[in-house]
């Protein structure tokens, strides 16, 4: 009897032991993993300029899309715009920039500043239609397919490494 | 008699159509969501840019009527598990929900072997 305790205590060290070694070695920040892969979600945006909306069968037609969450008092959006700029010019890919909680005036002053990379601009006055796309801070970017599916997110602003790797996907 | 039990019946049915009907109550919902940008904060507590939209975003999904779980799951589906305090039960983490009740059962039948001992010893 005192064998089958002892052996039972053990295993329940064992097990709070492995618990806390998992748990700490666990990574709890914010991933995109469960979003690769996956077809983008219904969505209506209106325009930047106009009352019309803008929605998801819209994108059908572009081989790819990279669709941009951006506004003007975000300043890392300031740092990747140059990056985005040069991506407009790119024939396989249409950008779509989702204004993020931004005056209308204000997106348009950026835009005039810095020039405009989107073939589409469209916005999100209250930021529900970005939570679809699990958008959490700006700038955020998602590539996508033809086929609606998402190829990969990135958090933060555009890096050289993140243009260079979309170039080569989208070449 | 007859009339007894039909009251019974009545009442029984009465009291789950009140609880199919139970509201869900939005900040019962926020309290168990994690504010993705604060430390250690529920959607609930903060007061963040992120956590006013996810609020506004839930009050939407009631009214559209999504059950709690359904929340909880929409808003892993679009922000990945670590955004619900409360953890659902998957194969990850079911040693988590099954462990207590395999303590309890392990504790109950200790108890009772040890009190079997301890009355043989006294007998």
């Amino acid at each position: 009897m005192q064998k089958i305790v002892k052996t039972i205590i053990f295993l329940i060290f064992l097990f709070i032991l492995s618990v806390f070694f998992i748990g700490l070695n666990k990574d709890t920040n914010y991933n995109t993993a469960n979003q690769i892969n996956k077809e983008i979600p219904d969505f209506k945006v209106s325009y930047l300029d106009k009352e019309n909306f803008f929605t998801k069968n819209d994108l059908r037609k572009n081989n790819f899309t990279l669709i941009n969450f951006w506004a003007s008092w975000c300043a890392p959006c300031r740092i990747e715009h140059p990056l985005l700029i040069r991506l407009s010019e790119e024939r396989n890919m249409k950008i779509v920039g989702v204004n993020f909680k931004d005056k209308k005036e204000q997106a348009k002053k950026f835009l005039g500043e810095l020039g405009n990379p989107y073939d589409v601009s469209t916005k999100d006055t209250n930021g529900k239609q970005s939570v679809l796309f699990g958008i959490y801070g700006i700038p955020e970017s998602i590539l996508i397919n033809k086929e609606l599916i998402v190829i990969k997110k990135f958090v933060g602003p555009l890096s050289v490494n993140d243009f260079n790797y979309i170039k080569e996907i989208i070449k | 008699m007859n009339i007894k039990y039909l009251l019974i019946i009545l009442l029984l049915t009465s009291q789950s159509i009140f609880a199919s009907e139970k509201q869900i109550d939005p900040k019962e919902v926020q309290k168990n969501l994690r504010c993705l940008v604060c430390q250690g904060q529920s959607i609930s507590d903060s007061n963040s840019d992120f956590a006013q939209t996810i609020k506004m975003v839930v009050d939407d999904l009631i009214n559209e009527g999504l059950t709690e779980e359904e929340i909880y799951s929409f808003m892993s589906d679009k922000y990945g598990e670590w955004i619900v305090f409360k953890p659902q039960l998957n194969i990850q983490n079911s040693l988590l929900w099954i462990l207590p009740y395999m303590a309890l059962i392990l504790g109950g039948f200790f108890i009772i072997k040890l009190s079997n001992k301890k009355n043989k010893i006294t007998k």
